[in-house]
C-alpha cells in the first residue's frame, strides 16, 4: 500500500516528463488561443488558499506562459471571517467563556479592540480562556472535562460543515459547549469575485477558474455551473498536487481554444457531480443559509451557515446573547493600509501592498492574508511573490556569475 | 517589541535583529574579536585566538534545553557534547577538550542525571577529549524546566575556517537533513509512541559528533573549504540563507536533491512544516570549490557518511543578493526564506 502510495506520489509531484508534456500542451493552447482572439494576457483564478500553497510551493508559475497569470481567490476561511466575530469572542474569552480556536484565528487580529486586546491570543497571555484545537472533537473532549461554559468558533467553508452538523444532530456536544457557526460558502463569494472582476475589468481579464477540490467533493461540481453559463468562463475543480493543478490549467486552456466552456473534474478521484448527498442533506437539516459578511467587503447574499431554530439549545449566538452583524452595523473592517480584501477577491497581489514584507511579516502580520496559513500573503511570504519569482527565473536562464 | 518571546530563541530572523540591538551594536569593534582571531564580528557561537606558533585555539559555547529530555535516538547528555564539538569542527579546530555547567531542577530524578552525564562522557571518552572544568547549580523548583546543558568546546586548529562561500561553490551535506527536527517535534506532539518509524527506530534523532568527518575531511581537503556548518536550529535554510545574506550571494539548490528521509518528508508534510527548517544535529554543510567537489563527495562517501551529495551552487547575481532559491521537485522556481519564528505546526 505505501509502495503504491508512493509511486502515486511520484507521478503528481516529480514526473518532470509529465510535466514538461503538459506544459507543452499548454503552451500549444495558448499560442492558439493567442493567434484566434487577438488576446495575449489572461488570468485564471485559483480559488482555495491549499491551491495557491501548491501554486507557489512547487513554483508553478514560473512553468506558465507569460502571458498566462495565477491568482489566488477567496479560499481562505480564516481571512474572510468579519473582525466583529472575532472581537465577540475576545469579549467571551474575556468574560470567563473558554474559547475553542484553530490556531491561525488565534493569532488573527480584530480591527477594534476589546478592553485593549486585539486578537485571542493576546486575551489569552492576559489570563482569558482560549484554547487552539484542532477540530470540534477535540474541543468536545475537552470541554466535557471541565464542564465551564465553552464555545467553539466554527470557522471555515463547506468542507467543516458535515462534521460540525453530525456532532450537533447527533448531540455529541456537551450542554456547557456551544457552536458558534461562522461557516462560509464558497460560491457566492466566487461569484461575487467573478462580478467585481467583469464590471471593473481587471487588466489582464479572469478567464478561467481552477475551482476548489475539497469543498466540491461535499458540494458536488454542480455548484460550479453558474461561472460557465453565466460568465461563460470555464472552470475545472482541481486536486492539490502539482501535477493536478497543471492538468486543470491544460483543461481551461482547452476549452479557451474549443470556445465552449464548461465545469470539468480533475479531481476525479474524490469529486462527483452531485457531491456527497448526505452530507448535503445533513448540512441543511442543521444549518439555514443567510446573507453574511465578508471582511474588508461587505454583505454576500446566502453566503454564510446559522444554526436552525431546532437547534438553538446549541447554538452559541443564543447561548452568549451574541447579536448577528447587519448590513447596517458592517464597516470596512480591514486593518489600514491592508489590501487583504482585494488580495482576496483577486484585484491585487500581496506585492502591490506596501506593507507587504515591510510592516507586515509572517512574525509580525498586519492583515489576516499575513496571519493565515491560507492567506496569499503569507505564501508569498514564504515562498517568493510571482514578480520576483519571475525576474529570477529569467535571470537563473541567463549569464550570471557562477557555475 | 517590549518582551521577548519565543521566537526570539529559534535563531531565525527575530534572534539576529535581537542580538544584533542588544549585543553586537553596543561592542567595540576591536573588542569583537582577540587580535589576529575570530570573535562575534564573523562567527557567533564559535570564536579562535591565534598561537604564537601560528595556530589557533578555537573554542565554541552553547547551552542546550530539549524536550523531552530522553528522545528516540539520545538525550540531552548527548546533544550537550556534540554539539560543541561540532561547532569546534565547523570552524576547522580539532576538539581536545570541554567544561560543562550543567543547571538542575529541584526535584530531577538522580537516575535520571547520572544517564545524562554518563552519554555526556561516553562521548567524549570516544572522542578522546577531556573534560577539564565545570559548574552545578540546583534551581528551586519551577525556576528552570528539569535541566539546561551548556557546554565550553576547545579545539586546536591550523587554519580556522571563516565562512566564506565564493560564486561558483558547490553544496554539500553530508547526511540526510531534519532527522532530529522531526523526532522532536513529533514526541513533543505526543506522537513519538504511535508512529511505527520511531518505535521500530528507523527514524530518530541524527545526533552525533562529526569528528570522523570533518578530521580527516579537513587534514586532505582543507583548500577546497570556504565555509562549514552543522544545520541545527533553523535548519538548512537556516544555514544557506545566513551566507547568502552575509556574501550578497544567491544560493541556487535542487530540492530534489537534499537528502530527506520518507517519513521525515511525510510527518512534516502531515503537519505543514518545511523539513528545510528543521534542526540536525550530525550533518556538515559545507561549501566547496567546484573543481574539487566531487572528490571531496567521493572521499567523505569513503569515510562512512554514503549519503553525502551535492544540492546547489552559490551563485552571484546584481538584482538577487541574499537569496535562497530552490528549484521545486517539477522544475519551478521558489524562494527559500530564512527561517521565522518557531516551528509551530499547522493546527488545522
Ligand atoms: S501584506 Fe499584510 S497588510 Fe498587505 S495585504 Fe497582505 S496582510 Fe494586508
Amino acid at each position: 500500500m505505501s509502495k503504491l502510495l508512493s509511486e502515486l506520489e511520484n507521478i503528481l509531484r516529480k514526473n518532470r516528463d509529465l510535466v514538461r508534456v503538459i506544459v507543452r500542451k499548454i503552451n500549444d493552447y495558448w499560442f492558439s488561443y493567442m493567434k484566434e482572439t487577438g488576446v495575449d494576457h489572461l488570468k485564471i483564478m485559483d480559488f482555495c488558499g491549499t491551491h495557491e500553497w501548491t501554486i507557489t510551493h512547487y513554483g508553478i508559475r514560473s512553468l506558465l506562459p507569460r502571458g498566462v497569470e495565477l491568482v489566488a481567490g477567496p479560499g481562505c476561511p480564516v481571512c474572510v471571517t468579519p473582525s466583529y466575530y472575532v472581537e465577540e469572542l475576545i469579549r467571551l474569552a474575556l468574560d470567563g467563556v473558554t474559547v475553542y480556536t484553530y490556531g491561525d484565528v488565534y493569532k488573527l487580529r480584530s480591527h477594534r479592540s476589546v478592553k485593549g486586546f486585539y486578537s485571542l491570543s493576546e486575551a489569552h497571555a492576559s489570563g482569558g480562556n482560549v484554547k487552539v484545537v484542532s477540530d470540534l472533537l477535540a474541543a468536545i473532549k475537552d470541554a466535557k472535562l471541565h464542564g465551564k461554559p465553552s464555545v467553539f468558533a466554527g470557522i471555515g467553508f463547506e468542507t467543516v460543515a458535515p462534521g460540525y452538523a453530525q456532532a450537533v444532530i447527533k448531540r455529541l456536544i456537551p450542554g456547557n459547549l456551544k457552536l458558534l457557526s461562522l461557516v462560509k460558502l464558497t460560491p457566492p463569494a466566487m461569484f461575487y469575485a467573478l462580478e467585481v472582476s467583469q464590471e471593473k475589468p481587471t487588466e489582464p481579464p479572469v478567464k478561467g477558474v481552477i475551482a476548489p477540490g475539497h469543498v466540491s467533493t461535499v458540494t458536488g461540481a454542480k455548484a460550479w455551473e453558474p461561472v460557465a453559463e453565466n460568465y461563460g468562463i470555464p472552470v475545472v475543480i482541481s486536486g492539490f498536487e502539482p501535477v493536478d493543478v497543471l492538468v486543470s490549467i491544460m483543461k481551461i486552456m482547452e476549452q479557451l481554444v474549443r470556445g465552449k466552456p464548461s465545469v470539468v473534474i480533475e479531481y476525479v478521484r474524490a469529486v462527483s457531480y452531485h457531491g456527497d448527498v448526505a452530507a448535503q442533506s445533513s448540512i441543511w437539516r442543521v444549518f439555514e443559509s443567510v446573507d453574511d459578511a465578508w471582511r474588508g467587503i461587505g454583505f454576500l447574499p446566502k453566503s454564510g451557515l446559522r444554526m436552525r431554530e431546532d437547534y438553538s439549545d446549541q447554538d452559541a449566538f443564543k447561548e452568549y446573547g451574541i447579536r448577528e452583524l447587519s448590513p447596517v452595523d458592517w464597516g470596512y473592517d480591514m486593518p489600514s493600509g491592508c489590501r487583504c480584501a482585494e488580495v482576496v477577491l483577486g484585484k491585487a497581489y500581496p506585492s502591490q501592498c506596501p506593507l507587504f514584507l515591510r510592516a507586515c511579516t509572517p512574525s509580525s502580520p498586519i492583515g489576516p492574508c499575513m496571519v493565515s496559513a491560507e492567506g496569499t500573503c503569507a505564501i508569498w511570504a514564504k515562498y517568493g511573490s510571482r514578480d520576483l519569482l519571475l525576474k529570477l527565473s529569467i535571470e537563473l536562464k541567463g549569464n550570471i556569475g557562477g557555475a | 517589541m517590549d518582551y521577548i518571546t519565543l521566537a526570539h530563541g529559534a535563531g531565525g530572523v527575530e534572534m539576529l535583529e535581537l542580538l544584533e540591538k542588544l549585543i553586537f551594536k553596543r561592542v567595540d569593534d576591536k573588542l569583537k574579536r582577540v587580535e589576529g582571531g575570530v570573535g562575534i564580528d564573523i562567527a557567533d557561537d564559535a570564536a579562535a585566538i591565534p598561537l604564537p606558533d601560528g595556530r589557533y585555539v578555537v573554542v565554541s559555547v552553547d547551552s542546550y534545553t530539549v524536550n523531552p529530555i530522553f528522545f528516540p535516538g539520545g538525550d540531552i547528555g548527548v546533544l550537550a557534547a556534540s554539539g560543541s564539538i561540532n561547532d569546534v569542527l565547523m570552524l576547522g579546530g580539532k576538539p581536545i577538550a570541554m567544561l560543562d555547567t550543567i543547571i538542575v531542577e529541584e526535584g530531577f530524578p538522580v537516575k535520571d542525571l547520572e544517564a545524562v552525564i554518563e552519554s555526556m562522557l561516553k562521548v567524549l571518552r570516544e572522542e578522546n577529549v577531556a573534560l577539564i572544568g565545570g559548574d552545578f547549580k540546583v534551581m528551586p523548583r519551577g525556576q528552570v524546566d528539569k535541566i539546561v546543558i551548556s557546554t565550553t568546546a576547545i579545539g586546536i586548529s591550523d587554519n580556522p575556517i571563516i565562512d566564506k562561500p565564493a560564486p561558483g561553490d558547490k553544496i554539500f551535506v553530508s547526511d540526510y537533513v531534519g532527522d532530529h527536527g522531526a523526532v522532536i517535534l513529533l514526541m513533543q506532539m505526543g506522537l513519538g509512541r504511535d508512529i511505527e518509524e520511531i518505535s521500530t527506530g528507523m527514524l530518530r534523532s541524527d545526533v552525533k559528533p562529526l569528528t570522523k568527518l570533518m578530521v580527516p575531511l579537513l587534514s586532505k581537503y582543507r583548500y577546497c573549504v570556504n565555509a562549514a556548518r552543522d544545520p541545527t536550529r533553523g535548519g538548512l535554510a537556516g544555514v544557506l540563507n545566513e551566507w547568502a545574506e552575509k556574501n550578497e550571494l544567491l544560493i541556487y539548490i535542487s530540492e530534489d536533491k537534499v537528502p530527506i528521509r520518507e517519513p521525515v518528508k511525510r510527518y512534516s508534510e502531515m503537519l505543514g512544516i518545511d523539513p528545510l527548517y528543521l534542526a540536525s544535529e550530525g550533518v556538515a554543510v559545507l561549501s566547496l570549490k567546484p573543481e574539487c567537489a566531487d572528490e571531496v563527495v567521493e572521499y567523505a562517501k569513503k569515510l562512512g557518511f554514503g549519503n553525502s551529495r551535492i544540492i546547489g551552487e552559490v551563485k552571484q547575481t546584481d538584482m538577487f543578493k541574499g537569496y535562497v532559491a530552490a528549484e521545486t521537485s517539477i522544475g519551478g522556481l521558489r524562494l527559500v526564506e530564512p527561517p521565522r519564528g518557531e516551528i509551530v505546526p499547522r493546527i488545522c
